[in-house]
């Protein structure tokens, strides 16, 4: 019933044993020397591949979680051929520039990629002994993320934004203003932009890739496009082939990448979709058990290594289904990432842009980025007590509309005043593309409407500093 | 055919393989069925395919085993060959271990990342220890000397900071016949014994341990001392005593990694074990970057020289996860065993339990709550109940009447080894099995809070909802001062009313509350944030020593009790809350520590000064 066939080393055993198809997956019976995890091609009835993958062996029956759909496949003819290897991407240099699809394949009407290296896709985990500690400060001139919420070369952090807020527009704002600072001042480091559009419009694709026509980064770019209307299960493959090329390009080739994935919810929901069909039980809202390690096979790809010059930074996108931080995507997510942009619909409504929540926002790495050498000195009290200040301010808001604002004291009044307009003129800065120092000296600006005594994060020394009075 | 594999120290060769060898079966990811062994146990080690991944057996069903694999299985066949070592999982103890990071399987990264580079490749090809190092060894026993299991024989210059006790192993006692003093490698002897039965057993620097056995002590003593951790809230309010086991549960950015980091800092014990179970890779890279660089307070010596680090990072494989947590106990237990206190930290023990859920529903167990193993509960209290202050192996010998008289009295030997465990609920709930389950068993307890870590209050540990059940009021009253419990009290007080007038104020506005209340708020904002906030990374703040915390709490408790009596007669709460000594007091923080207690101490009399005068002007007014 099967036959074999030598391609190079690799020996491909063909099978006609299909005894069930059921969702994305499909069981071959009377298998033998079958691979976990092993890359499998079925050819249809009518003649076309598609590729899977195997999930599960168990005594001689393979189950196989297919890539595209399985529409159109029958018991008795399907073919189905096991590769003898683990699924692969070809990567390459010459993806500079390229339209790709999910699974990695030229849509842009272009040659084929000519793989300089054919890579796993799942990768390998970094050996965390020769991780290097991300600490160089990346500027966005976005005020409440350089300020107050900083992010490393390296880093990976999350946009949680929601149907309807402007995530996909702060991230492309991000792509295309990041600069590194540094104290050598080396800004013409080769750099390059990955992308992923995991189940996004086709109206949101092509904003992204108009802005990166727009800022010049289109050539230094790849796109990987998985659009809502293709193929579920492939969203299980699209970012782990833009990891890979992201991987590529930096450690092999020195380049520093930014990996832009959007969106993850989408990307979580095939993953039920796929937990489903595999009859697993399920954990909260119906997502797998391991849905935290599968984030973290994705996440823990950012980072930089001894001895390699480039480093990958992920800005990762996903919804929080009705604004629930709670839920488990965006739950388990932020106990992976270092840190996370929250946008609020409040704030948005009230027409400010970006619509960045500070309190709830954090960048963890932002500690060894920042201060002197980086930035400046006084950058982490500054924060600090901006932070204070905003949410006493953001609790006085709150009792003035119960009780008005009579009964508040002098410096509750200042605090105040202080919260109001750090969210009109620190955070609602628009679309204008601020420098690091700017935004301190906006800080210091309305720290000085308040009485230095009150200013109790900030040391003494930074006070007679920068104090404005 | 033959197989040679290295466990620890020795290379196991393995003949007849053939013979002894399963085939695979099943796979699904961690989890393998194997059919085919002649001898296998439960919880033997296997080595699973051509690539020998590390493997335990969990189930066994007539001839079937059902393996779980630390390591990442693709690209494994069905049919391949499984190897049983036929031991348990152990852990290669001896010295070498200090300032190391390892795996959860106790593989030495930083010798794998020199070997194989950035990324991690699969199966044993490293042992844990480097055998071909040279340590001094001063023996402190003599030939004739009888020994038994613990006895310490001789000790070793490990790191600055640890001496290296090595001791005898289980299973063996006896009568010294050979002593060496000098250089070796762990591949040499240093002792011989003679056994009851005149065999001689050699006895090398380093020794293995199953990891899910608990190495074996004496007997457990009482707890009654505070492990001081340099972090104010905890010292003070929510203190974990040397030997104690503790759990931080919270959600994502409420600081538990740095509080956990923190303690790896400052904790004023010999040794510690930091267990990075399915967290970040870039935060282990940074203990790693930080450790070698931060000294140890009182001594001075990098703190890597007492840091073990063990790093299953949330990419790295599942089931590894799993066992890193024994991993790094069982070191811990070692040196306990040595005599030291040694703190043990695990972040997260959630990452922990998933992985155990992840295996569980492999193994298609019916599941308890939210899908965890109706057996989360007895797992966890078995791992919690493994910290514990204990009086040592060795201290007394077992009553021999053949026995020769002693020639010296041993010394009694106390260890202790101190549990913090992270939790992440999911979306901060604490309800969660895992939280739940941890809490009935740890004795301490500190709750972070979404609420406070958005306002940057750090550490973010509710005082309304922590709790520490351990009483250590006795060695505060003797080691710091007699009116520390009142002290306490009196905080614990303050920030109990200021929560229910806060509520007041919330529905009606603080111009219902009584001037007396009002300075009550003011007193409680001073105490959280002048006491109990505490920044991680500024140089004097980040440690805080207890007598210093001690007079700072004294300090802000004598301004309330000052202001109350100047209130009393008639100063408003306007002119105590500009009072001058205000400033002083939000500034304690800073003090430098060679003379903070004496600056308090100056600061005590300021109050005094100033409030009186503040009185004085008073009565000049009415006057």
């Amino acid at each position: 019933m099967h036959e074999e066939e030598q391609f190079g080393q690799l020996t491909t055993k063909e099978f006609r044993t299909v005894s069930q198809i059921r969702g994305p997956l499909i069981f071959v019976e009377r298998v033998s020397g079958v691979a976990y995890d092993e890359m499998v091609e079925v050819v249809d009835p009518a003649g076309n591949t598609r590729v899977g993958r195997v999930l599960e062996v168990d005594n001689n029956v393979a189950v196989i979680q297919l890539f595209l759909s399985t529409e159109g496949l029958d018991i008795s003819r399907t073919r189905v051929r096991f590769t003898g290897d683990v699924t692969r991407l070809n990567v390459s240099h010459s993806m500079l520039g390229r339209i790709l699809n999910g699974l990695g394949k030229p849509i842009d009407g272009g040659p084929a990629i000519l793989p300089e290296k054919l890579e796993d896709i799942n990768g390998r985990p970094l050996n965390p002994a020769v991780r290097i500690e991300p600490s160089e400060f990346i500027q966005t001139g976005i005020s409440a993320i350089d300020g107050l919420n900083s992010l490393a070369r390296g880093q990976k952090l999350p946009i949680f934004s929601g149907s309807g807020l402007p995530g996909n527009e702060l991230a492309a704002q991000i792509a295309a203003q990041a600069r590194v600072i540094s104290s050598k001042g080396d800004q013409d480091e080769p750099f390059a932009v990955v992308f992923a559009a995991i189940g996004i419009t086709h109206r949101e694709s092509s904003y992204f890739i108009e802005q990166f026509r727009s800022s010049g980064a289109l050539e230094r770019t790849v796109v990987f496009l998985n659009h809502a209307d293709d193929p579920t299960i492939e969203r299980i493959i699209t970012p782990r082939a833009a990891l890979t090329a992201a991987e590529y390009l930096a450690y092999e080739q020195g380049l520093h990448v930014l990996v832009i994935m959007t969106d993850i919810t989408n990307y979580c929901e095939a993953l039920r979709e796929l937990s489903v069909a595999r009859e697993e039980l399920p954990a909260r809202r119906g997502y797998p058990g391991y849905m935290y390690s599968d984030l973290a096979s994705l996440y823990e790809r950012a980072g930089r290594i001894e001895g390699h010059p480039g480093s990958v930074t992920q800005l990762i996108l996903l919804s929080m289904p009705d604004d629930d931080i709670t839920h488990p995507i965006p739950d388990l997510t932020g106990y992976i990432t270092e840190g996370q942009i929250v946008l609020n619909r409040l704030m948005k409504q009230k027409g400010t842009y970006p619509p960045i929540d500070v309190l709830p926002s954090l960048s963890r790495l932002m500690n060894a980025a920042i201060g002197e050498g980086h930035t400046r000195e006084d950058h982490r009290s500054v924060a600090d007590q901006i932070y204070a200040f905003y949410a006493e301010g953001r609790d006085l808001e709150k009792l003035v509309t119960i009780i008005g604002e009579g009964s508040l004291s002098e410096q509750d009044r200042r605090v105040l005043e202080f919260s109001k307009r750090f969210e009109k003129e620190y955070v609602g800065q628009g679309h204008s593309n601020r420098t690091i120092q700017e935004t301190l000296d906006l800080s210091w600006d309305m720290l000085s409407e308040i009485p230095a005594q009150y200013l109790k994060r900030i040391p003494e020394e930074y006070i007679r500093r920068y104090y404005k009075k | 055919m033959q197989l040679a594999f290295k466990l620890g120290s020795k290379v196991k060769v393995m003949d007849d393989l053939e013979k002894q060898a399963g085939k695979v079966k099943r796979i699904a990811g961690p989890v393998v069925g194997a059919v085919g062994f002649n001898e296998i146990r439960l919880h033997d080690m296997v080595l699973v395919g051509e690539a020998k991944l590390v493997g335990e057996v969990i189930r066994l069903n007539a001839d079937q085993a059902t393996i779980q694999v630390y390591e990442d299985t693709s690209g494994l066949r069905m049919d391949e060959p499984i190897y049983n070592t036929g031991e348990p999982l152990v852990a290669h103890l001896g010295p070498g271990l200090m300032g190391q990071i390892f795996d959860g399987l106790q593989r030495p990264l930083t010798t794998l990342a020199k070997k194989e580079g950035g990324f991690l490749g699969r199966g044993i090809s490293e042992s844990s220890l480097a055998m071909g190092k040279a340590w001094d060894f001063t023996p402190v026993v003599k030939e004739g000397d009888l020994v038994t299991p613990g006895t310490i024989l001789g000790t070793i210059p490990e790191t600055q900071s640890i001496e290296h006790r090595v001791m005898v192993p289980q299973g063996i006692s006896g009568r010294i016949v050979e002593i060496k003093t000098g250089s070796f490698t762990l591949k040499d002897h240093v002792a011989i014994v003679e056994t009851k039965n005149k065999k001689h057993e050699k006895v090398f620097m380093e020794q293995s341990w199953p990891v899910r056995m608990a190495r074996p002590f004496h007997k457990r003593l009482d707890l009654t001392e505070p492990l001081v951790t340099g972090k104010r809230v905890i010292d003070l309010l929510f203190p974990i005593p040397k030997g104690g086991s503790a759990i931080i549960p919270g959600g994502f950015g409420t600081g538990k990694t740095v509080i956990q980091q923190s303690l790896a800092r400052w904790s004023e014990v010999d040794v510690v074990v930091y267990v990075g179970c399915g967290e970040r890779g870039n935060e282990m890279a940074e203990v790693l970057n930080e450790l070698p660089k931060l000294e140890d307070r009182s001594s001075g010596i990098p703190l890597i020289n007492r840091t073990v680090l063990i790093a299953n990072t949330s990419n790295m494989p599942v089931a590894a996860r799993e066992a890193s947590i024994y991993m790094g106990i069982t070191i811990g237990e070692y040196y306990r065993d040595m005599g030291y206190d040694v703190l043990m930290l695990a972040d997260s023990t959630s990452r922990w339990g998933e992985a155990l859920r992840e295996v569980s529903s492999r193994l298609e167990e019916i599941p308890g709550e939210e899908g965890y193993p109706a057996y989360l509960a007895s797992r966890l209290a078995e791992f919690y109940e493994r910290a514990g202050h204990v009086s040592c192996l060795d201290t007394v010998h077992p009553a021999d009447e053949k026995s020769e008289p002693k020639e010296k009295q041993k010394e009694e030997r106390e260890g202790s080894i101190s549990l913090v465990g992270a939790v992440s609920p999911p979306g901060g709930d604490f309800s969660d099995p895992i939280t739940q389950s941890s809490m009935r068993i740890a004795g301490v307890f500190w709750a972070l809070d979404y609420e406070l870590s958005r306002r940057r209050h750090f550490p973010a540990i509710n005082w309304t909802k922590s709790f520490s059940l351990v009483d250590l009021s006795r060695w505060f009253l003797e080691e710091v001062s007699d009116d520390y419990e009142v002290m306490v009290k009196e905080t614990e007080n303050i920030l109990g009313r200021e929560h229910e007038l806060q509520q007041v104020v919330q529905l009606i506005g603080q111009d219902a509350l009584s001037d007396m209340e009002r300075e009550v708020l003011l007193i409680s904002r001073i105490l959280r944030e002048d006491l109990l906030q505490q920044s991680a990374i500024h140089d004097v703040d980040a440690f805080c020593p207890l007598d210093k915390s001690y007079w700072m709490m004294k300090v802000i408790l004598h301004f309330h009790e000052a202001a109350q009596e100047a209130m009393k007669k008639g100063v408003s709460l306007q002119d105590l809350d500009n009072a001058q000594v205000l400033q002083k007091i939000a500034r304690m923080k800073e003090l430098k520590l060679d003379n903070a207690v004496q600056r308090l101490q100056y600061l005590m009399s300021d109050i005094d000064t100033e409030v009186s005068r503040l009185g004085e002007k008073m009565e000049k007014s009415n006057a």
